[in-house]
C-alpha cells in the first residue's frame, strides 16, 4: 500500500488520537535515551507499549518503534535489551540507525522487521543498500535534505520502501550529522536522544527585550511584538558580517501536502509526520487533515489539489505559522 | 603517533590549493587526506588534479588517503566516489555509508571515517569486516566513551583521532554561504573562495560561535588536543588528525610534533597560530564549545 500515513505517538493520549483519526501506522519511544525524542514525561514504559500496540492491533494499525540514537559503549546492553524489549512486545517494526545495533536485531531476532532511521543519515541508495544487503532493511527514511528528483533516484534503485517526512518540524541539517546541540550543550540527539535540551533553555526579561539562551549562549532576543518560539539552536538570529538574522533557518514547519500527487506517482511507501512531543490535539488535528489529503490524491491524483481549509488548519499549528517545503523545492536550498 | 593533515574542508583558488600541498611535502604529517569533502560545486580541483596532486605528495614519502564526499544527494555525486573506490592504488577514506558499500564491493581496505557515526564497538566490528584498517571516532566523542569503545574494539584496528582544528558539526542541502548573500545555491557565485577559514557566525551579543562554510558548519572554537597527548597514547591512539587552515598550517603541525618530541611549552606556543579560541570541552564530556583551562579558572 502506498504513501501510508504515520503518525507520533509520543504518549498513549497521543497515541489514541492518531489511530482515531486515521493513521495507518503510529511510532514511539521507550522511556529512556535509546530514541530520539528523549525528553522528560515523554514515552511508553513496557505497559503503555503493551496497551498502545493492543489499541492499535485491534483496529488493524500497527506500531512502529523509534530506537534510533547511537548506542553508546558503556551502555550497549541498553540498546541490545530495547530491541530485545520490542519484540517480546510484538512490534511491527523497530526504526535503527546504528550498524551494530541491526546485526544485534538480526542475529537475536530475524523475524523483527526493520527500518533504517533518519538518523541513519542514509541519502544514496548506496547507503541504503548497504544496511539492505547486510540486515535486510524493509523500509528507509530518507533525511530531509533530498529534491524530489533525487528522492526519485533512490527509490528506482532500491528495493527497500522509502518513507519521507511530510510534516512537522524541519531540521535543516541532515539528521544524525549534526553535533550543534552538543556543541552548545553537551547532548546532541545521536548520543543522548536530544536537541536543544529544555534544561539548557534559559529565558530572561532584560531592558532589549526577551532573551532566550541555550547553556548561556544568547540564541535570540525579542521585541515586544514578536512571538517568541522555543529556542532550537539552528533557528535563532544570529549575526553574520554585520547583518543579523535567521543564518540558518527561520522558525517554520515542513508542510509538503502540495507534493502527494508526485510522491504518490514515484513510490513512496509512507508519509512521517514529525512531533512526538506535541499534544494529543495536535497529533488528532494534523492526522486528520492529513487522512483527508492522502485519501483524496490516491483517489483522483491529477485532480488533487489541498483545500485552503486543510493548509489553514495545518498553518495554525505550524512553527511560527509558516511552512516551506524544504528540500524537496530546489529553491529551498 | 603520527600526525595526519586532514581533507581541506574550505574552499580556495586552484594555484592556493597546489601552494599549500607543495608546502605539506615538508611538514611532520605522514598521511594526507586528499578531495572535496563538502561540496559537490566546488571545482578548483576535479577528481583527476586530486589523483595528480596525490601522486606528487605519494612520491614525496606520503601516505595518501583520497576522502569520500559526505553528504551525497545525486548520481554524480555516486559516481565520484565509484571512481574513489576504484581508484587502485591510494587508500579511501569512508565518510557516509555508500561508501563503505562500493569499498566492501570493490574489496579494498578504507578509512571509516568520524561521519559514518561509530559511538560503539559493535559498529566498529562491523566495519572491520567489511574493510576498515583504520577508523575515527565522532568528533563529539569524550576521552572515556573512547577509552570504553577502545576495551571492546576488535583487534588490528588503527585508531585516528580528530586533534586540532574547528570541529565540522553539521552538514545540510541547504548552503549557509549562500544564503548570507542571498543568492540561490545552484548560483551561489562560489562566495566560499571569499573565506579561506569560513564565515564567522556570531551571537547578538558578539561573541563568536559557529563557522558558516557552505553547506557545512564547523564550530567558532578551534579544537585542540595538545595538551592531551599522554592520555590519547596510553589509549593507544595511532594518528592525531590535524583540520587544514589558511595560514600557519606548517606552524601548527611542526608544534604538534614538537609536543610529541616531548616540548612542554608547545600548547602556548600552539595559541598563536589559532584562527580562533581554544576549545576541548568534548573530549572532557562537556559541551563542546567549553576549554578545560578557563573551567580551572
Amino acid at each position: 500500500m502506498p504513501l501510508e500515513l504515520i503518525c507520533p505517538a509520543g504518549n498513549l493520549m497521543s497515541l489514541k488520537a492518531a489511530i482515531d483519526n486515521g493513521a495507518d501506522a503510529v511510532y514511539m519511544g521507550f522511556r529512556d535515551n535509546t530514541n530520539a525524542r528523549a525528553f522528560p514525561g515523554l514515552n511508553f514504559d513496557d505497559a503503555q507499549a503493551a496497551e498502545g500496540l493492543r489499541y492499535a492491533h485491534e483496529r488493524g494499525r500497527r506500531v512502529l518503534l523509534a530506537l534510533n540514537t547511537y548506542p553508546q559503549p558503556d551502555s550497549w546492553a541498553r540498546w541490545t535489551h530495547a530491541v530485545d524489549r520490542a519484540a517480546k512486545l510484538g512490534m511491527d517494526a523497530v526504526i535503527l540507525a546504528d550498524a551494530g545495533l541491526m546485526r544485534y536485531a538480526v542475529k537475536n531476532h530475524p523475524q523483527l522487521r526493520l527500518h533504517l532511521s533518519v538518523q541513519g543519515s542514509a541519502t544514496s541508495y548506496e547507503a541504503i543498500n548497504f544496511y539492505r544487503e547486510h540486515y535486510g532493511i524493509r523500509r528507509a527514511v530518507l533525511p530531509r535534505v533530498l529534491s524530489l528528483p533525487q528522492v526519485e533516484n533512490v527509490v528506482k534503485h532500491t528495493e527497500a520502501e522509502i518513507e519521507l517526512f511530510g510534516f512537522g518540524g524541519l531540521c535543516v541539517m541532515v539528521e544524525g550529522r549534526c553535533l550543534l546541540s552538543s556543541y552548545c550543550t553537551g547532548e546532541s540527539p545521536n548520543s543522548a536522544g536530544v536537541c536543544s535540551p529544555a534544561k539548557a533553555v534559559q529565558w530572561k526579561e532584560t531592558p532589549s527585550g526577551l532573551e532566550s539562551r541555550l547553556n548561556g549562549v544568547l540564541l535570540d532576543r525579542y521585541g515586544k511584538d514578536e512571538k517568541a518560539g522555543y529556542p532550537t539552536l539552528c533557528k535563532g538570529r544570529f549575526e553574520v558580517a554585520g547583518e543579523t538574522y535567521y543564518a540558518i533557518e527561520e522558525p517554520t514547519s515542513l508542510n509538503t501536502l502540495d507534493l502527494l500527487p508526485e510522491m504518490l506517482a514515484m513510490g513512496i511507501a509512507a508519509i512521517k509526520i514529525e512531533g512526538r512531543q506535541r499534544s494529543p490535539a495536535y497529533v488528532a488535528q494534523v492526522t486528520k487533515v492529513w487522512r483527508a489529503a492522502i485519501d483524496a490524491v490516491k483517489k483522483n491524483a491529477a485532480g488533487f489539489k489541498p483545500t485552503q481549509a486543510w493548509q489553514a488548519e495545518l498553518n495554525k499549528l505550524s512553527e511560527g505559522q509558516s511552512h516551506t517545503l524544504g528540500a524537496y523545492h530546489r529553491p529551498w536550498k | 603517533m603520527n600526525l595526519s593533515l586532514g581533507p581541506l574542508q574550505y574552499y580556495w583558488p586552484r594555484d592556493q590549493v597546489l601552494a599549500f600541498y607543495a608546502e605539506a611535502k615538508s611538514w611532520p604529517v605522514s598521511r594526507i587526506y586528499l578531495g572535496e569533502t563538502v561540496c559537490s560545486r566546488r571545482h578548483q580541483l576535479r577528481l583527476p588534479d586530486w589523483l595528480e596532486l596525490a601522486g606528487e605528495l605519494a612520491a614525496a614519502g606520503k601516505e595518501v588517503v583520497l576522502s569520500s564526499q559526505t553528504l551525497i544527494e545525486s548520481e554524480p555525486d555516486l559516481n565520484v566516489v565509484r571512481k574513489l573506490a576504484g581508484n587502485g592504488r591510494f587508500l579511501v577514506e569512508a565518510n557516509e555509508w555508500g561508501a563503505v558499500r562500493l569499498l566492501e564491493a570493490a574489496g579494498v581496505p578504507f578509512i571509516a571515517g568520524a561521519t559514518l557515526n561509530i559511538y560503539n564497538h559493535e559498529t566498529l566490528d562491523v566495519l572491520a569486516e567489511a574493510g576498515a584498517r583504520c577508523w575515527l571516532p565522532p568528533v563529539e566523542t569524550s576521552r572515556d566513551a573512547l577509552a570504553a569503545l577502545l576495551e571492546r574494539a576488535p583487534a588490528g584496528l588503527e585508531t585516528e583521532v580528530f586533534a586540532y582544528g574547528k570541529l565540522p558539526l553539521a552538514y545540510s542541502a541547504r548552503c549557509f554561504t549562500a544564503r548570507h548573500y542571498n543568492l540561490p545555491k545552484d548560483d551561489c557565485q562560489f562566495r566560499c573562495l571569499d573565506h579561506p577559514d569560513g564565515l564567522t557566525l556570531a551571537t547578538r551579543e558578539g561573541e563568536s560561535f559557529l563557522t558558516i562554510n557552505g553547506i557545512q558548519t564547523q564550530s567558532a572554537g578551534v579544537y585542540s588536543l595538545i595538551g592531551e597527548l599522554p592520555a590519547l597514547r596510553a589509549l593507544g591512539v595511532a594518528t592525531l588528525r590535524l583540520s587544514p587552515q589558511s595560514h600557519h598550517m606548517g606552524r601548527v603541525a611542526g608544534i604538534f610534533s614538537a609536543a610529541l618530541a616531548g616540548e612542554a611549552d608547545a600548547a602556548e606556543a600552539l595559541a598563536r597560530f589559532m584562527p580562533g579560541k581554544p576549545v576541548d570541552g568534548y573530549w572532557h564530556g562537556h559541551a563542546g564549545l567549553e576549554y578545560a583551562k578557563e573551567r580551572a579558572c
